[in-house]
């Protein structure tokens, strides 16, 4: 039983989306989703402590095939750490979705909402996984697949989601496809889609014109996925309209997955070594980087929609994680990996305590949080601390990031790049502001709603307050995984 | 009592008093008077702990390598949380006295946030390295957000944002990216005497770097970041008593000294030449702004911009980079602390007693207020420099550091600071004694203000001078090394 954990991960979420579609009862397929997601984070965490203890990758072979024939499965430091973040965002979120699902969507539509949310999930996992570059593809498929349904499922409140969940699966398949096409030039040059064999094979084939097409092709596609700037577009809509469960697991973990799928595509495949990788590729996603942080940052800044002005805000702290990546050095890979997992936490915190907002008032602007400071305190608070962890406040996990993502920089005398990328992360110190003055500072117009709250919807995002609290401060564990899972692809030490 | 014991009084103890604070909300009295009492013995132990000659470590809690919360008394954050400690409770029985007084809402948490306030500054006063004095900096800075805007007025809601927008805004883009650079450079955040950086950065950042704690320090208000400090005085007077002596601008200068004398290192700065730029906009800093000082008619206004100048006297003793500058600088955090503090009270006296706010209309107001006008002479004389009152020695202190370093245009600028110095605090005394009545009274009779505010006023005032006779307690020597 224990040995097969690495498929179970996979298999558990995957196999219960069926089931989920066919039980009728609404709480039964919410049930069936809040205990097969409690599984999944429950086997990540068991998988990271077999990891640590192993000290090495543990290698899973699908029905007994071994690598390149079969299929195999990776758990090494980087996975390991990757796939807590989203079983435990997807289970946190699963927690929440109960009230806002019953809020947003049709009745009848519950149990084909929950086959949905399984299999997203289940594609997710199954991308962090896998050790086979063409598996990726499929399960990139199946999660972005349900995704489109999903945001599509906010039509019903906000027609709006529809254009939304139309664009999004036009530019998410372009995507795919551009993945799917550098992958074939691959496989035409080595014979392998095994991606340690992958690596092997192309240092014979390493300087031929193809290699470098194939590389453009995956990165293009992945830069799409993950809505680095200036392939970010779809991203705002599609998060903005989507139902508030939706948003929340998505914001918190989907672009996530796709960062981790470059930096083992990248670094794990091509390698550092790979000619004009740490140099002009670096040097491309370092720009593109710091150019997506200062516009998401200044969109949050103009926007007044909360859902829209947090999905920028994503974009901008997609950005840092792309200047950790472009830094092409062990710490600005741990840099991107702790942002990961802390911007996990964060934004999917705020997206939850917003949704909570959104479920009730229908939409959650500047002008709905109005005075409600006293009106809900407990949900303003959590967007208050979410949002001081965006700006990177000490004591915070935030500031975490911010420290190892400045150092990364530092470390490669990039000293005016660390000035913009810091003088980006202050600015986010001005939609939180906002934020404040509204909550807190206005009085709540006499005409304005009541809003309410109640434990069931503040305590899935408190969860994750605290955790964004823990992290800042007992941070030691998680930056020691991070530099870990660094160390999968590029050596060096803190 | 051991020294961890007394750090965590003096952290403790004004929590304490904001719970209190909240408990008793019900009970002005005994409200005010737990504040009181708690105040006077926070003041107690800080006395104390300046007195020991102890220097545990406290450690709480490690966020990662070389990051910790952690207090360290070292002389210089002992003197400091000496004086807000000892003033905190002087502060504290003229609150009583002005809110009573002049009439303000909310008393209560304007109490509670004020006591935070105090816990803030000893934070900052006794952190034992940069993080844990940041973390402090910014609880201070939200902690006196709601006490700046306390009236509620637009006006007051305006200076707010202002006050809140340039100090957060400088701590957070320049003062953290200083941080952490530092902890980049040297792998550690520590206060070491001697400075940490020495032999990890190339001569030729470190005034950059300085750079971006000079002015990531806004609290520090050197010019062009001053504007919230003539903003914030819309708020009632014991806040302006608060921000300019008891806890914020001197938690800034403070901050500024700390960093030069325990980070860099004077000896550092001084063989690198790296802050004689500083030297000189410390000089602007003091010179434009009392010259705008002599432009404001009113009151609050003149004293903030007066402020502003003396601030520029402890940035100027740490760029200076010389230990005698230094203990010049760290000498005057007490001596202005004292004098400015009297010279709100009376401003805040004069307003109970008699709404008057502008200078013009306070002529032959200290016939009127005797012993009011009595302590702001003396007030204003330490602030000029006058022997025998607190402000000379630090004065000659820098002068002296400005000789040893050659940097004789300092000598010139500090002169010409302390004339017009004369000019615009003693032109409120002669007014006050010597002018024919502008203000309005139909009675020459003696009407001071409440006793509750009349006894601090006399009290800050006579420290001034015993400030003066006792100033071989205050010069620290950071020539040998200090602290751990």
């Amino acid at each position: 039983m224990m040995q097969h954990l690495p498929i179970l991960q996979i298999i558990v979420p995957l196999l219960g989306a069926p089931l989920a579609a066919l039980l009728r009862g609404r709480d039964l397929a919410w049930g069936l989703a809040l205990l097969l997601t409690g599984v999944a984070f429950l086997i990540s965490v068991v998988l990271f402590g077999q990891q640590k203890i192993a000290g090495e990758a543990l290698i899973y072979e699908l029905g007994g095939w071994p690598a390149p024939i079969g299929i195999v499965y990776v758990i090494d430091a980087a996975s390991a750490l990757v796939l807590p973040v989203v079983s435990g965002i997807a289970f946190v979120a699963t927690i929440a979705a109960r009230r806002l699902v019953e809020a947003e969507i049709d009745a009848r539509d519950h149990a084909l909402f929950y086959a949905a949310w399984l299999l997203t999930i289940a594609g997710m996992l199954g991308q962090v996984t896998t050790g086979d570059a063409f598996n990726i593809f499929v399960f990139l498929e199946i999660s972005s697949l349900s995704a489109y349904a999903l945001v599509a499922m906010g039509a019903g409140r906000d027609r709006r989601a529809l254009p939304a969940a139309f664009n999004y699966l036009i530019l998410g398949t372009v995507g795919a496809t551009f993945y799917v096409i550098g992958l074939g030039l691959l496989y035409m040059l080595t014979g392998t889609l095994n991606l340690m064999d992958l690596s092997e094979r192309l240092a014979d084939v390493e300087s031929t014109r193809a290699v470098f097409t194939a590389l453009a092709f995956i990165a293009l596609g992945l830069f799409l996925k993950m809505a680095l700037f200036p392939l970010h577009f779809w991203l705002v809509p599609a998060y903005a309209h989507a139902p508030s469960a939706v948003s929340a697991l998505m914001a918190a973990t989907a672009t996530k997955v796709s960062v981790y799928v470059l930096i083992r595509l990248i670094f794990g495949v091509f390698g550092i070594e790979f000619p004009g990788l740490a140099d002009a590729v670096g040097l491309l996603i370092l720009t593109l980087g710091i150019a997506g942080a200062f516009v998401g940052t200044l969109a949050a800044i103009l926007e007044t929609d909360l859902k829209k002005l947090f999905a920028q805000s994503s974009i901008a702290q997609l950005g840092y994680m792309a200047i950790g990546i472009g830094a092409m050095s062990a710490t600005g890979l741990a840099a991107a990996f702790i942002h990961l997992f802390n911007h996990a936490l964060m934004k999917g915190a705020l997206f939850l305590a917003i949704g909570a907002i959104a479920a009730q008032a229908g939409r959650a602007s500047m002008h709905t949080i109005e005075g409600a400071g006293r009106q809900i305190p407990i949900t303003m608070t959590a967007i208050l601390v979410g949002g001081l962890a965006l700006i990177g406040v000490p004591l915070t996990a935030g500031f975490i990031s911010k420290l190892y993502l400045i150092r990364a920089l530092l470390e490669q005398d990039f000293w005016m790049l660390a000035g913009l990328t810091f003088i980006s992360s202050a600015l986010a110190l001005a939609y939180v502001w906002k934020i404040i003055e509204a909550a807190w500072l206005k009085e709540r117009p006499e005409d304005a709603p009541v809003l309410t709250e109640s434990p069931v919807q503040y305590v899935p995002a408190w969860l994750m307050v605290v955790a964004t609290i823990g992290f800042g401060i007992f941070s030691a564990p998680l930056v020691e995984a991070a530099y870990a899972a660094a160390n999968v692809f590029i050596g060096g030490t803190r | 009592m051991a020294v961890d014991t007394l750090i965590l009084a003096l952290l403790g103890l004004p929590l304490l008093a904001s719970a209190l604070v909240l408990l008793l909300r019900d009970k002005p009295d005994l409200r005010d008077g737990q504040a009181l009492l708690i105040g006077a013995i926070t003041a107690a132990c800080a006395v104390r702990l300046y007195a020991s000659a102890e220097t545990d470590t406290v450690h709480f809690i490690s966020l990662a390598a070389g990051l910790d919360i952690s207090f360290t008394p070292e002389p210089l954050g002992k003197l400091f949380a000496l004086v807000a400690g000892v003033l905190w409770p002087v502060a504290t029985l003229y609150t009583i006295g002005y809110m009573r007084g002049a009439g303000e809402a909310n008393h209560t948490r304007f109490m509670f946030f004020y006591a935070i306030a105090i816990h803030a500054a000893m934070g900052i006063a006794l952190s034992g390295n940069l993080l844990t004095l940041f973390v402090f900096y910014e609880i201070l800075t939200f902690s006196t957000y709601p006490l700046v805007t306390h009236k509620g007025t637009p006006e007051a809601m305006r200076a707010g944002r202002i006050y809140l927008g340039i100090l957060v805004a400088s701590s957070v883009v320049l003062l953290l990216f200083g941080v952490i650079g530092v902890w980049v450079l040297t792998g550690t955040l520590e206060f070491k005497s001697g400075g940490i950086l020495a032999g990890h950065i190339d001569p030729f950042y470190v005034p950059f770097l300085l750079a971006l704690f000079a002015f990531g320090i806004g609290k520090a208000a050197l010019m062009p970041l001053h504007r919230w400090l003539p903003a914030a005085m819309v708020a009632p007077t014991p806040v302006s008593a608060l921000l300019h002596a008891v806890a914020v601008v001197k938690a800034g200068v403070f901050t500024v000294l700390k960093v030069a004398v325990y980070i860099f290192g004077i000896d550092f700065l001084r063989e690198t030449a790296s802050s004689d730029w500083l030297v000189y906009v410390a000089s602007f800093s003091i010179l434009a702004a009392s010259v705008v000082a002599m432009t404001k008619t009113n009151l609050k206004a003149r004293l903030a911009y007066s402020t502003i100048s003396q601030l520029g006297y402890i940035v100027l003793g740490a760029s200076l980079a010389t230990s005698l500058a230094a203990s010049g600088a760290a000498l005057h955090i007490a001596a202005h602390a004292a004098g400015k503090i009297t010279l709100f009270f009376c401003a805040g006296a004069i307003y109970v007693a008699h709404h008057l706010t502008d200078i013009k209309d306070m002529n032959g107001l200290g016939r009127v207020m005797p012993v009011t006008y009595t302590a702001f002479a003396l007030g204003a004389l330490s602030i000029i420099g006058v022997p025998p009152l607190a402000g000379a020695w630090s004065k000659i202190m820098l002068m002296g550091g400005a000789l040893d370093n050659g940097h004789l245009l300092v000598l010139a600028a500090l002169m010409i600071s302390s004339l017009l110095n004369l000019v615009y605090l003693g032109e409120i005394v002669l007014r006050g004694f010597f002018a024919a009545p502008t203000h309005g009274l139909k009675s020459e009779a003696v009407q001071e203000a409440p006793m509750s505010m009349v006894l601090p006023l006399a009290l800050t005032a006579a420290m001034s001078v015993a400030l003066f006779f006792a100033v071989d307690y205050f010069i620290l020597d950071f020539a040998k090394p200090a602290g751990g």
